[in-house]
């Protein structure tokens, strides 16, 4: 089932991909492509240079100021406000001077006997000793989270808008009926690591912070350019931090919350501020969320080889062990019927298929699949361009699923440190109805040096799907795919997408199948 | 007698899931103790002694028993007194009232009686220099060596340790709302959700100890001679001299006995705490689940009763019966705000509105024309309490007719037989059975209020002391006009998920002809709310407060019906789209709805 061989070549260098029409994948050169593109009021450019970034944090300040000495009983205080418990203790041992020797040996012991048992702890769970940028960097969505840009992109579910957070920890909010762009910025917003719009609502805007997160308010008829943080709900958790994921219920009324070092996920009743922890031994945290979009099942990835999909009647769930890794990406059919997964260290994308009993109990409890099918094996295959040989296939980063379930977009990982291994867009046809089928498309490439870094289907594009891609060079462009759907009744001619349609129709590898239910 | 027998239907479904919270306390109560004896008995030097310990007289066999006893009557006492609607004092007067009330001070006896019992328990099972309140000692300076009882002060501090941790917790019971149950925004089985709090109620539990018994000490330093005297007297013991006195520095600086003191504190707390917990796991357990909001969302088959039209005649009672309660209740919450406002506005200070009767009064004088078009043209349907909405909701089989006194048109076409249907599934399966009954848990507030006619105007001399005095608390009056609005909030859910099923489900256009008044009843609210939240202290967000067993679900409840107010609006308009241009409704409203069409609300 070697699935990249089908597709076609990647383009030449200078050439970009531009849209989909019959079937077809168009590209054209950069510059054509970012005349274009620049005139439509969505698609943005962010250089590196632009953005002001913070050089220092905030715990550093100390430096700054001149010492002082205060009394032992100041610094305690100061040390357990700062640093709990082992910051306490710290103290305590380095002012040794100062209190009676008992009490410094004790406290020293103690601190040796908490690290012994971290590192212990560590040992089981090795992301339970990455610092909070590592740890966002490993288990965000976004390619090289640390390195980008663009940290976070959500399109809003109802209206034509979408925030963007950016290296520099402010989110902007553009809306192309409005003139104002509305720039969020708050003491706790740092290293945002994801965002999402809340549905059945205008205003809301979920943020995964560092240590907390924030519901923002934003007023759309607001000619404010900078909301107060007023505006901004803080949520936050003891031992829930840093978020590296969220999801809304896609009736608005529940958020949760993830952190790979709490193995307690978060329901948020975000009116009220209060949080039910929904905790399960094992996995060692939770670093990724994704919610059904008929709101029957949350996924929930671990750090460790396995993850959960929870039901949302009476919130249990079920533990699907992984062999190799943990599970990177996932997202659900639109029906919510079927999952698909990847998992670290394979490159194959799975298949979970759930039934439509009304109480939510998966096949595989009955008598269903009690394993997840292989759909598609992206394993590197190497094809000849006119610039030579490009390797395309690997690890998956990321998957997205288009409203419609007509097309699924694959981030795939690349090689940073080989020139011949980008990192690409693998773009697949697919039918959820009556069977499940997988067809190649093709890759989606930016202009050159640039690397998708995150992407993300517009919810309701009237004329198929949109891609939404974030580049590394800071630029956000939009790649439509015109298609009629399955679902969408033909009305004659005048359904039809109105672009500039060639006369041949190279459809040689665009029929064949690559997946389907019936042979597998 | 119709309501006598409703009550006993009631009273017999929550007392049946009391008794089984309560048997589990019993049950948890063994390893509990048996904790206790470990920690208890704990000595840092000697970590092996820990658990070679003495073995079980027959006293710590009659303690256990007698600790039994104190649980049942904590069950009792929790069945007797909770309340889905919480009672919030609008002033620091009407607080003191309720402080000194006098079924509050038999609450308070009572926690005193049985925190003396369990501390008796604790003493014995701790043993040693603590198990018994006298012991024989020679008095005097050697000459006169007659044997005397003298007072075991160990024994006696536990004791009154025990009634001090007693009493402050049925005080704190009162200020923190101990007795409010709410419910939870996730279902989840009772086993997860009591796991799940399990280590909240250890923590809370020692917090609360700690302070206690820090309160405790403080006491007992000074007032401590009073009941040492007086027990001396009535039990004839006699100080022992030579031993020193506990309430002095030197003696309450003992750490063991401060330890000991605040183990004891703390197993009589936990335990409490668990039977509460377990009690308010029961009872609210799959209990939104038959609320109509959570079936309108879940089961198909059951909206497809509601969109169905009666056979002979072809009239879609159920929906009319459902649509008509959920507006009547939403249109009551627009009554009971815009006369707040007006009251806001005209005097210049907000009208205390925390009992039910009192409520009801304010929305019967102050028709406002606002709701009138659209309410039916019985002002009777106004004054109905939120439990009616809820009684016509589950109208169960066995007991449908008994309903009837809570909705005040009897006469009405949509009598129990349409709704009947439409929760027969409900009584096949066992294990909902019990949800049946539970709405009636609802009706228990106004029960709780309606004390007797001393008591009232006892209560309302002290509200009008406190209203027009700066001893007022903001925003509580706010809270007390949501007090009730779990209610309202799953009226609104449930409507906005039966509009929005209704879109692919309903096939005879049911619906159709009530989105009119839907939308302009939510319409309408939304605008109260609007404005309501204009006031001062209406959008402050109360401190959140992460400690004790008492639920503050209750001052949020305005933000979280706010918020639903305009995902149910949402959920009509993105559902409906463009389509609604054709609902016939005025032009202010129609200039609101486009706000929302628009993404811009």
């Amino acid at each position: 089932m070697c699935s990249l061989a089908l597709f076609p070549a990647p383009l030449a260098c200078g050439q970009t991909t531009l849209c989909e029409s019959n079937n077809e994948l168009l590209s054209g050169t950069a510059t054509d492509h970012r005349l274009k593109q620049d005139s439509s009021p969505l698609s943005l450019y962010f250089p590196r240079e632009s953005l002001k970034l913070h050089c220092r944090t905030e715990s550093s300040s100390k430096a700054a100021f001149l010492d002082h000495s205060e009394t032992l009983w100041m610094r305690s205080a100061a040390a357990w406000r700062d640093g709990g418990l082992t910051g306490l203790l710290n103290e305590i041992t380095n002012s040794n001077t100062e209190v009676p020797k008992w009490l410094s040996v004790s406290s020293g012991f103690t601190l040796a006997l908490l690290r012994w048992f971290s590192s212990f702890h560590g040992s089981l769970f090795p992301h339970l000793t990455m610092s909070s940028e590592n740890m966002l960097a490993e288990f965000s969505q976004v390619l090289n989270w640390s390195d980008c840009v663009v940290r976070a992109f959500a399109w809003h579910p109802h209206a034509d808008k979408f925030a963007v957070a950016l290296l520099d920890d402010s989110i902007k909010i553009y809306n192309p009926k409005s003139a104002t762009t509305p720039t969020l910025k708050h003491r706790l917003q740092r290293s945002v690591a994801a965002v999402q719009w809340k549905p059945m609502c205008a205003s809301a805007l979920a943020v995964a912070c560092q240590n907390c997160l924030l519901v923002w308010h934003v007023d759309p008829c607001s000619l404010s350019t900078r909301p107060s943080s007023g505006c901004a709900q803080v949520l936050s958790n003891p031992g829930h931090s840093p978020v590296t994921s969220i999801a809304w219920s896609p009736s608005g009324s529940l958020l949760v919350s993830a952190s790979p070092m709490d193995t307690a996920m978060m329901v948020w009743d975000v009116a009220s501020e209060s949080c039910v922890p929904l905790q399960r031994v094992g996995g060692g945290g939770v670093t990724f969320l994704s919610w059904s979009p008929d709101s029957s099942h949350v996924l929930a990835s671990t750090p460790s080889a396995l993850f959960r999909v929870w039901e949302t009647r009476t919130w249990t769930c079920e533990r699907w062990p992984c062999v190799k890794g943990r599970c990177q990406s996932g997202c659900w059919s639109p029906d919510g019927s079927r999952l698909l997964f990847t998992v670290q260290g394979e490159m194959v994308i799975y298949v979970l298929t759930f039934g439509d009993t009304p109480a939510g109990v998966p096949t595989c409890t009955s008598k269903g699949p009690q394993a997840a099918a292989v759909v598609a094996d992206l394993s590197e295959t190497t094809f000849n361009t006119a610039d030579g040989d490009i390797i395309v296939g690997g690890e998956i980063h990321s998957l997205s699923w288009d409203p419609t379930g007509e097309r699924l977009a694959v981030l795939l990982e690349g090689d940073p440190q080989a020139a011949d291994r980008p990192a690409i867009i693998a773009v697949f046809k697919t039918r959820t109805n009556p069977i499940f089928e997988l067809l190649p498309c093709g890759f989606v490439q930016g202009e050159p040096g640039a690397e998708p870094r995150m992407m993300q289907f517009h919810p309701n594009f009237q004329h198929g799907a949109l891609l939404t891609v974030c580049w590394s060079s800071g630029r956000i462009t939009h790649v439509p795919f015109y298609f009629l759907g399955a679902g969408v009744p033909h009305f004659g001619l005048s359904g039809s997408p109105s672009l500039p349609r060639p006369q041949e129709r190279p459809a040689d590898f665009a029929n064949q199948s690559l997946f389907t239910e019936l042979i597998s | 007698i119709l309501d006598l027998v409703n009550n006993q239907c009631w009273n017999r479904v929550v007392c049946w899931r009391a008794v089984a919270s309560i048997a589990w306390a019993v049950l948890l109560l063994l390893p509990i103790t048996a904790v206790f004896v470990i920690l208890s008995r704990f000595s840092l030097l000697h970590p092996i002694q820990t658990f070679s310990g003495q073995s079980l007289c027959s006293f710590a066999i009659f303690s256990l028993i007698l600790m039994c006893g104190v649980i049942i009557m904590v069950g009792f006492l929790n069945l007797e007194y909770y309340t889905v609607i919480p009672t919030i004092a609008c002033s620091k007067i009407a607080l003191l009232g309720q402080l000194l009330h006098p079924r509050q001070f038999v609450n308070s006896l009572a926690h005193c009686i049985m925190g003396i019992i369990v501390a008796w328990c604790c003493a014995v099972t701790l043993g040693g220099r603590y198990e018994t309140i006298g012991y024989p000692c020679t008095q005097g300076d050697g000459t006169d060596s007659s044997p005397q009882m003298c007072l075991n002060e160990y024994h006696l501090i536990l004791l009154l340790a025990g009634a001090f941790v007693g009493f402050s917790h049925s005080l704190l019971a009162v200020i923190s709302n101990i007795n409010y149950v709410s419910f939870h925004t996730v279902q989840q089985y009772k086993y997860l959700r009591f796991k799940g709090s399990l280590p909240f109620v250890v923590k809370c539990s020692a917090a609360q100890a700690l302070y206690s018994v820090r309160n405790y000490i403080v006491v007992y330093f000074f007032l401590g001679y009073i009941p040492k005297a007086w027990i001396c007297k009535t039990l004839n013991l006699h100080l022992n001299s030579s031993v020193h006195p506990l309430d002095s520095i030197a003696g309450l600086l003992d750490l063991s006995l401060l330890y000991h003191q605040w183990i004891s504190a703390s197993f009589l707390l936990f335990t409490w705490n668990i039977t509460l917990l377990l009690f308010r796991i029961f009872v609210t357990e799959f209990l939104a689940l038959q609320d109509v909001a959570l079936l309108s969302q879940h089961s198909p088959s059951r909206r497809c009763e509601v969109f169905s039209l009666s056979q002979p005649g072809g009239h879609p009672h159920n929906w009319n019966a459902i649509s008509k309660e959920c507006l009547s209740l939403l249109a009551d919450l627009t009554q009971r705000l815009v006369a707040y406002h007006d009251t806001v506005a005209t005097n210049g200070r907000a009208k205390s509105l925390s009992t039910g009767s009192e409520r009801k009064t304010s929305s019967e004088t102050s028709f406002t024309s606002a709701t009138e078009d659209l309410m039916s043209p019985r002002p009777t349907l106004l004054l109905r309490t939120p439990a009616s909405v809820f009684a016509r909701f589950v109208v169960g089989t066995p007991h449908s007719p008994l309903t009837a006194p809570f909705t005040p048109d009897l006469d009405s076409p949509f009598a129990s037989p349409a709704l009947r249907r439409l929760t027969a599934p409900l009584d096949q399966c066992s294990p909902w059975f019990g949800t049946v009954q539970s709405p009636h848990i609802m009706r228990r507030a106004p029960k709780l209020w309606s004390t007797s006619t001393g008591e009232r105007r006892l209560m309302e001399d002290v509200r009008s002391l406190g209203s027009n005095g700066h001893l007022k608390l903001p925003e509580a009056s706010s809270q007390a006009l949501f007090a009730d609005s779990q209610a309202h909030i799953w009226a609104l859910e449930g409507l906005s998920y039966l509009v929005q099923a209704s879109f692919s489900e309903d096939q005879f256009g049911v619906i159709q002809t009530t989105l009119p008044s839907i939308l302009g009843c939510m319409l309408i609210l939304q605008e109260a709310v609007d404005r309501h939240f204009k006031l001062p202290h209406a959008s402050s967000k109360p401190v959140r407060s992460a400690s004790g067993m008492g639920d503050s679900t209750y001052k949020t409840l305005r933000f979280a019906l706010r918020a639903t107010l305009k995902t149910a609006i949402y959920r009509i308009t993105t559902t409906f789209g463009n389509h609604l241009n054709a609902v016939q409704m005025s032009a202010e409203h129609r200039k609101r709805l486009q706000q929302f069409l628009e993404y811009k609300e």
